[in-house]
């Protein structure tokens, strides 16, 4: 705030402190709900039943042959790696056409992000409906002579069908995200930047290359982060289309923990979505936090 | 080059009506300005022309070529926005090289016409900085600058000088006129200041409500309004208007006025034989009424008296506002003088530059 | 002189543009709203037309799938959820609300670095707390309850409900609080009858965005419960056994608030997510 604000709150010795007896009830249910469980979470993963320090979790998690960590690691990067640059296109592609004005275009704009509503499990459901031997693609497709016998697309036997129909689902359902975080970039560039371009006769492909990427960038890449974060903590579509048969790193902590009582291996899974978590977070701000603060500072 | 021309242009935003039917035309080369109150549609007439706008109705033409529906692109057209929409995320260099990287002219030719839009503006040294580490009056200059180092078929501008201070301004004006004589580009300049439009326009268009008032000279413009409207909005102070009663005594014509009456001149009654008994309105300009004692010997005029009510001195003008009956009649006198507030003051008002407007319409009879 | 006729009426191209645009908009809907209607439609849709192949539409509906359901188990897993989305709510607002109040309107030490971490906190995985919550809350007896629940989803509230309603407040002109504290009120009194009211609908949509947040997480639901199952939960270990209709019933029960809160609030969806994310 400015400095006259500052001056009026030094007339009191209550006011000064104010804010911190505001945050501090917040601050501090937060750093026990998340310090408690991670320092737990490192303590469970490293000693066993009698609280005696084990490499017992780790040795099960890396080699035992139940353990299903390095196919989950896979497929959850898989899954970031095919599902995100969809999404990116996607959100980018659907920003611009709905930042132009047209009739309906506030309908339009709601119904593009009522999935940001839909919870994985129901998405997945909803997928499922979509999807399943009798569900309506299939009936479709039968009862357009297309297809004589269902596609099937779950299953233990068609798992690179499930993959799809998971990687469906969650375009579907998540790309709304990125699109709201890049429109409401796009709504934040001035519409007259764009035509001024324009009317230097820019064609549509200089506008976006030398205008809108630029000034969008900032919004790029938190979507992107923000993706990638949420990317690794994929659980409830994969839990309701596939199962464990695509197993992926929440899938297999929740596994762990629920039906094998694995307690300690169930809190190494949450510590390493964690630390990676950290490190992509860490990475973003290293290599564009300079960037972003000098064009926000510019917009 | 080309000429410009607007036919019937009317632009609805929803149910707000910005244009009502603009016809214009800009010869070639030409400098036309258009002038108007705020939220008359001048940004709106300049889009339509640069294509960022279609027209609800009409036609724009530039030479034989309708360009009504044609993109930006496909116009070759330079502008000024009236927010400058300087680009942020490109140094002010870059910024006024776009354009003609655009379109594909050798680097070497796009430093030289940086350098020389630069020098012109007063902005060499800024080239180097991004747009946020400039002044509202720098950005402006950069979006002049940035509009002429192309050489457009038609160049417009939206209010380029309003941010500027005085002295700039005063240079600008001068500068950006000779310009644009040199390379002779047809030029739509939008503003809302007057003395701008008088000293830079070939021809002004006053705008009014989404329509075009009258179009004509500066001098056009100011000795002979087509109408109340123009009349009121060109000259500083505004035009005295009050309304007058056309009466028939022992056969001459005269103007029966609030508290005082006018004979008409010869001319005058010829024009005004068929409103006998009609109230028209009548004005006449602050800077043709004249005190007594500083009229010009053969003046042909009418004394008028009244108590002086509040004087402005500006310096160079005094403005006197002198209450005749009911009515406050402002005049300006060239120099400095001093009255006093509440004695008598006979004025004397040049006859000739007598104006007179229909009651009904507004519009000029003489 | 003769005009060619460039440009003079919409050219073909003009209009094709627009087509194009009108159906890659539609394309982009439809895309959206089908499967959205096609699972609804099966919900309701009789087993008999559900199971023929030659009914892509359902042409018989019935109640019987969503009672089925209901009965299984799912209604009191819904009031469950209910129960435990108001509770993050009321949670989450009291302890938020007056963070939130404090960093829009205090200039204080530290100000900025307790707001990124704030802002990492929101972008934190909070699933990854339920697994060593669980140990805790044995311990405190919370464990299958629904205020461990809620307090597990508080922690991920927290976050959001101190961005959003801090961004909240500073929308409101900070000249009405001065004005306020002018005519006499205190700082108590100026939040509760000047401030408040102003942010009043901004926080109802915060709220309502807190609470379908609550009522769609389903990993800490699933791991710190047994038997107090969410809906979310109750549909991830319940419902996946039943037959196909009842799990489209599932979902249908899960959307629907969320599809109707998110319609009252519609007008803020865009820039809160806009806000809290950036
Ligand atoms: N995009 C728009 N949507 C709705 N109304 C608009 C839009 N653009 C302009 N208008 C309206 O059209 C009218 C003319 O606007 P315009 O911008 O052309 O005025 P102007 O003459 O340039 O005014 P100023 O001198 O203030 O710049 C105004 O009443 C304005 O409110
Ligand atoms: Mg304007």
């Amino acid at each position: 705030m400015n400095s006259s604000d500052q001056n009026r709150k030094s007339f009191s010795i209550i006011e000064r402190y104010l804010p911190y007896f505001l945050i501090a009830p917040a601050l501090s249910y937060l750093l026990f709900f998340i310090g408690y469980p991670l320092t737990q979470g490192i303590i469970l993963a490293f000693t066993d039943s009698r609280g005696h320090f084990t490499l017992a979790h780790i040795n099960y998690l890396l080699y035992s042959p139940q353990s299903l960590f390095y196919a989950a690691l896979k497929n959850t990067l898989m899954l970031a790696a095919v599902i995100i640059p969809i999404q990116v296109m996607i959100a980018l592609g659907l920003s611009l056409l709905l930042s132009s004005s047209f009739v309906g275009r506030d309908l339009a704009l709601y119904i593009v992000i009522i999935p940001l509503t839909i919870s994985d499990v129901a998405g997945g459901l909803i997928w499922y409906s979509m999807l399943s031997t009798n569900g309506f693609f299939n009936k479709f497709l039968m009862a357009a002579g297309l297809i004589h016998s269902p596609i099937h697309f779950f299953g233990y036997q068609y798992r690179a069908m499930e993959f799809l129909a998971i990687v469906l689902a969650e375009v579907w359902r998540a790309t709304a995200i990125v699109f709201v975080i890049i429109f409401a970039g796009l709504q934040m560039i001035s519409r007259e930047y764009i035509e001024a371009a324009e009317v230097f006769g820019a064609s549509t492909w200089v506008k976006l290359r030398h205008i809108i990427f630029p000034m969008l960038k900032p919004s790029l890449q938190s979507a992107l982060l923000i993706r990638t974060l949420f990317a690794f903590q994929v659980f409830g579509v994969v839990m309701v289309l596939a199962g464990r048969d695509i197993p992926v790193l929440a899938g297999e902590a929740y596994y762990e923990q629920t039906e094998l009582y694995h307690y300690g291996v169930a809190a190494l899974y949450a510590i390493i979505i964690a630390a990676i978590s950290v490190i992509i977070g860490y990475i973003y701000i290293k290599m564009f936090k300079a960037q972003y603060i000098r064009e926000v500072g510019a917009g | 080059m080309v000429d410009v021309r607007l036919v019937g242009l009317v632009k609805r935003f929803g149910k707000t009506v910005a244009l009502r039917g603009i016809d214009l035309d800009v010869r070639d080369g030409e400098f036309v300005v258009l002038l108007g109150p705020s939220g008359c549609g001048k940004t709106t007439t300049l889009r339509i022309v640069a294509g960022l706008e279609k027209p609800d109705e009409g036609h724009v033409f530039f030479g034989d070529r309708e360009v009504t529906y044609l993109p930006p692109k496909d116009r070759n057209v330079s502008m000024v926005f009236q927010s400058y929409a300087v680009w942020p995320h490109m140094k002010v260099k870059d910024n006024i090289a776009f354009p003609l990287r655009i379109r594909k002219v050798p680097e070497d030719e796009v430093q030289r016409r940086v350098k020389w839009a630069a020098e012109l503006l007063q902005i060499e040294t800024l080239l180097e900085r991004y747009p946020h580490q400039l002044s509202g009056g720098q950005r402006q200059r950069v979006a002049v600058a940035r509009a002429i180092v192309i050489e457009p078929d038609v160049l417009l501008m939206d209010e380029p000088l309003s941010n500027l201070d005085a002295l700039l301004r005063v240079k600008m004006r001068s500068e950006l006129k000779k310009l644009q004589r040199r390379i002779g580009v047809t030029t739509i300049y939008v503003t809302h200041d007057q003395v701008e439009a008088m000293t830079m326009g070939d021809r002004i268009a006053v705008m009014n409500a989404g329509k075009i008032m009258q179009v004509g000279t500066p001098e056009d413009i100011y000795l002979r309004p087509a109408n109340i409207f123009v009349g009121g909005f060109v000259g500083s102070p505004q035009m005295n208007f009050f309304d007058a009663t056309v009466t028939e005594k022992d056969g001459k014509l005269i103007l029966e006025g609030p508290g005082f009456s006018i004979p008409l001149m010869e001319d005058q009654v010829s024009v005004l034989k068929d409103y006998v008994g009609k109230t028209v309105i009548a004005g006449i300009r602050p800077e043709h009424m004249f005190p007594k004692d500083l009229a010009p010997p053969k003046l042909k005029g009418v004394e008028i008296t009244g108590d002086i009510d509040f004087v402005e001195a500006l310096g160079s003008d005094t403005i006197i506002h002198l209450r005749v009956g009911e009515k406050i009649l402002v005049i300006k006198v060239s120099g400095s003088h001093h009255y006093k507030i509440g004695s008598k003051l006979t004025v004397v008002f040049d006859l000739s530059k007598l104006h007179v407007f229909r009651k009904d319409s507004g519009e000029a009879i003489i | 002189m003769s005009r060619t006729e460039i440009g003079g009426r919409p050219p073909l191209r003009y209009y094709l543009s627009k087509i194009l645009f009108a159906g890659i908009v539609l394309i982009a809907c439809s895309w959206i709203l089908l499967p959205i209607v096609i699972s609804a439609l099966y919900a309701f849709s009789t087993p008999k037309d559900f199971y023929s192949p030659k009914e892509v539409i359902p042409l018989h509906y019935t109640f019987a799938n969503i009672k089925e359901l209901l009965d299984l188990g799912a209604a009191r897993a819904t009031m469950n959820s209910v129960i435990v989305a108001c509770m993050t709510v009321v949670f989450s607002f009291i302890l938020g609300l007056p963070a939130g109040y404090a960093f829009a309107r205090f200039a204080f030490k530290g100000k900025d670095s307790l707001k990124l971490l704030i802002i990492g906190l929101r972008m934190f995985p909070m699933l990854v707390i339920a697994v060593p919550l669980v140990t805790l809350y044995i311990r405190l007896g919370l464990n299958d309850t629904l205020l461990g629940v809620a307090l597990a989803h508080t922690t991920m509230a927290l976050p959001f409900v101190i961005l959003i309603t801090s961004s909240i407040f500073v929308s409101v002109p900070i000249e009405l609080e001065e004005a306020a504290f002018v005519f006499g009120l205190d700082r108590t009194q100026t939040f509760l009858r000047i401030t408040l009211p102003l942010a009043l609908p901004g926080l109802t949509a915060a709220a309502i965005f807190t609470f379908i947040m609550s009522w769609n997480e389903v990993f800490m639901a699933a791991v710190l419960t047994l038997t107090n199952r969410t809906l979310p939960a109750f549909i991830l270990t319940s419902a996946m056994a039943a037959p196909d209709f009842i799990k489209f019933a599932a979902s249908f029960i899960m959307i629907l608030p969320a599809l109707i809160f998110v319609f009252i609030a519609r007008k803020y969806l865009i820039s809160m997510w806009g806000i809290t994310i950036r």
